[in-house]
């Protein structure tokens, strides 16, 4: 299938900024899925609001687009009403990690069977650039007119801390990586989480002064490095990066399977059969 | 067998649950109504159903509405301050027209309050607790019967006309326990949502039938149906828009398919109504008392008579203006500081006397409390 098929290209125009990056993640998964040969009538994808929230409503797919922050809780209902459904939530970072960071890492210590998209612009886009849990220290946001003076998420190492079984990192530059870890994402049973960088050259940009598109690509590109590379430098170079690449890749036993073993109640006349781990 | 049981009216609410066909429950624990989701989280897996405690009430919430938008029926049990976070996504689920059931046993507020005090605050938020002109189905039972059969009704009206129910109980009927034999509801009619008769080409998901109730395929069907749902306007495909007539059309469905069909979702009861001149207005545990102060009224040679709303919103308009028609003096008595009296003012004319008995002290209103009003108010 050619990736235009999976797009509803009828309800068009688009409502992202010229320059913006997230339809690059969603071109990826896209590529993702169709390699994958995806069911779409088996798939659920879910979705908040802001930017990252609005984008896959433009996918032909069954779309399921919530309140801000909630997908995820959401998404537990349906991956727990049909465990045979493939569930993918696309979330920004705002939208994840700040009003939805609870849900975020539940998700994840639950470990249940949905693929996590986050995207990771470093601000509030659609509100009209306001500070985000990711945006970088000293980075200007229309409410950090002096610059940003609170510290950032890892989103790689909360979700893993939490208990997600599958965790890695792409962006919008090295997108063999981005499929690759996509593709791995798509394929694992638990709680899978990728989180890709992109870049807002309208919100973040203009206030940061690298307002052209794409030197906000050049700005990503800089900013990224493979673990190979990240293992050359010291400590304190390494925190100035953003590792990419595969984190976590455990096989532990998802949700469903575990209720579904419950619900053999029914069949051994009531015995119970959930032990202590 | 005699079935004849001793259940406590959260027990009833999730019996009928299960009997009007709940496969999935999503809770966060708060008195007094977590008797219904402990109840559930081991009858559930029973009947092939999952119970899931999420990590706040917004969760709740979300995941029940997730469950229902794969076909399953749902339900979700709070209180007081998880009443108020649960909000949210009942807007979402009022907005997307998924059918869900939000229990709410009330306790003694604002914010913490009284976990296990009886009171009857949250009638208006019930209502009006959303931002926009967001519409709701409000269910007020008042015993453990009552609660059983009525549990079942909530379904069957979310599902029938695709949209958020609340069910509203006090907290000493949640906790009483009385007798019922759930044999007697066997026959109840189950109502389950309406799928389409148009082929998925054909298909537009946020397109009504002549009742103003749309026909949502669930996810994850065979049948090639693919729709965005979202609690953005939209227009009939589902599709996001801000267009000045999507906007007007989704308000005025969402709340029109409640108010065309009001007459079937109204419930109530009337009590020595036909040549009263007295009428006391009470719901919930309230109008328990109220029944024995009408009673002992009558035999004092009071002609009074009960109006007891089953159903607060819609509001029963016109049943009431109807029991009003010759009535000299009402009496309101809430545990609460006059809110259901709210909309009794709207509909009185001049010289109707209305007399309030406000008691939010945590106490019962005791029949004789209601029966003082009564005789006040008469000899006036």
């Amino acid at each position: 299938m050619s990736i235009r098929d999976y797009v509803k290209e009828d309800v068009f125009p688009l409502f992202t900024c010229p320059g913006c990056t997230h339809g690059t993640v969603i071109n990826t998964f896209l590529r993702a899925a169709d390699e994958l040969k995806l069911d779409r009538d088996k798939t659920v994808i879910v979705c908040a609001i802001g930017c990252a929230g609005r984008t896959p409503t433009y996918l032909d797919f069954n779309v399921l687009r919530v309140t801000h922050g909630r997908a995820l809780a959401f998404a537990t209902g349906v991956k727990l009403a049909r465990p045979d459904v493939k569930v993918i939530v696309f979330m920004g970072d705002g939208d994840a990690l700040a009003i939805g960071g609870n849900h975020f890492i539940h998700a994840a210590r639950r470990n249940i069977g949905i693929t996590a998209v986050v995207l990771r612009n470093e601000i509030y886009g659609m509100t009209g650039g306001q500070y985000a849990p990711t945006t970088p220290v000293g980075a200007k946001a229309t409410t950090a007119p002096y610059g940003m003076i609170e510290p950032s998420f890892d989103t790689c190492k909360l979700a893993a801390s939490a208990g997600a079984t599958y965790v890695a990192r792409g962006d919008i530059f090295n997108l063999n990586n981005l499929y690759n870890v996509m593709k791995s994402a798509l394929q694992h049973k638990g709680f899978a989480l990728v989180e890709a960088l992109t870049s807002c050259p309208i919100q973040f940009g203009r206030r940061n002064k690298v307002s052209d598109p794409a030197k906000m690509v050049q700005r990503i590109k800089n900013m990224v490095v493979t673990k190979a590379v990240a293992e050359k430098l010291s400590t304190e170079e390494q925190a100035e990066k953003f590792i990419i690449g595969e984190f976590v890749n455990t096989r532990e036993i998802e949700l469903t399977e575990r209720y579904a073993k419950l619900l053999d109640i029914n069949k051994k006349e009531n015995e119970v059969v959930i032990t202590m781990s | 067998m005699d079935n004849n049981k001793l259940l406590q009216g959260n027990q009833a609410c999730a019996m009928g649950a299960i009997k009007a066909g709940v496969k999935f429950c999503a809770g966060y624990p708060i008195t007094p109504s977590s008797e219904i989701m402990e109840i559930l989280a081991e009858e559930l897996p029973k009947v092939e159903g999952k119970f899931i405690q999420m990590e706040d009430e917004i969760a709740s919430v979300g995941a029940i509405i997730g469950a229902s938008v794969m076909g399953v029926k749902s339900l979700t049990p709070t209180s007081g301050p998880g009443f108020d976070l649960k909000q949210e996504n009942i807007a979402f689920a009022a907005m997307a027209e998924i059918p869900v059931v939000i229990v709410d046993v009330q306790r003694s507020g604002p914010s913490t309050g009284g976990a296990t005090i009886c009171a009857q605050g949250d009638l208006m938020q019930a209502k009006y607790g959303r931002s926009g002109d967001c519409p709701i189905i409000a269910l007020y039972p008042n015993s453990v019967k009552e609660i059983y059969k009525t549990t079942i009704r909530a379904f069957n009206l979310a599902e029938k006309y695709m949209t958020p129910v609340i069910l509203l109980l006090d907290e000493t009927i949640g906790h009483m326990r009385e007798n019922i034999n759930v044999d007697d509801y066997q026959d109840m009619e189950i109502i389950n949502r309406n799928f389409p008769e148009e082929s998925a080409t054909d298909y537009l998901p946020y397109r009504p039938d002549e009742s103003g109730v749309v026909r949502l395929v669930p996810f994850g069907n065979d049948k090639g149906y693919r729709y965005v749902i979202s609690g953005m306007h939209h227009t009939e495909n589902g599709m996001p828009s801000i267009a000045k007539n999507s906007i007007q059309n989704s308000i005025e469905r969402i709340n029109g398919k409640i108010d065309k069909n009001k007459e079937e979702i109204w419930e109530w009861e009337e009590i020595d109504t036909e040549d009263a001149e007295t009428l006391v207005i009470a719901c919930g545990c309230v109008s328990r008392s109220a029944v024995e102060a009408v009673k002992v009224a009558r035999s004092k040679g009071y002609k009074a008579g009960l109006f007891r709303p089953i159903t607060i919103w819609p509001f029963l308009d016109e049943p009431l203006k109807e029991a009003l028609k010759n009535i000299k003096t009402v009496i309101v008595p809430e545990m609460n500081q006059g809110q259901l009296v709210h909309k009794i003012n709207e509909l009185i004319n001049k010289d109707v006397k209305v007399v309030q008995l406000n008691i939010f002290d945590g106490s019962l209103i005791m029949p004789e409390q209601i029966i003082e009003v009564i005789e006040e108010a008469c000899h006036k």
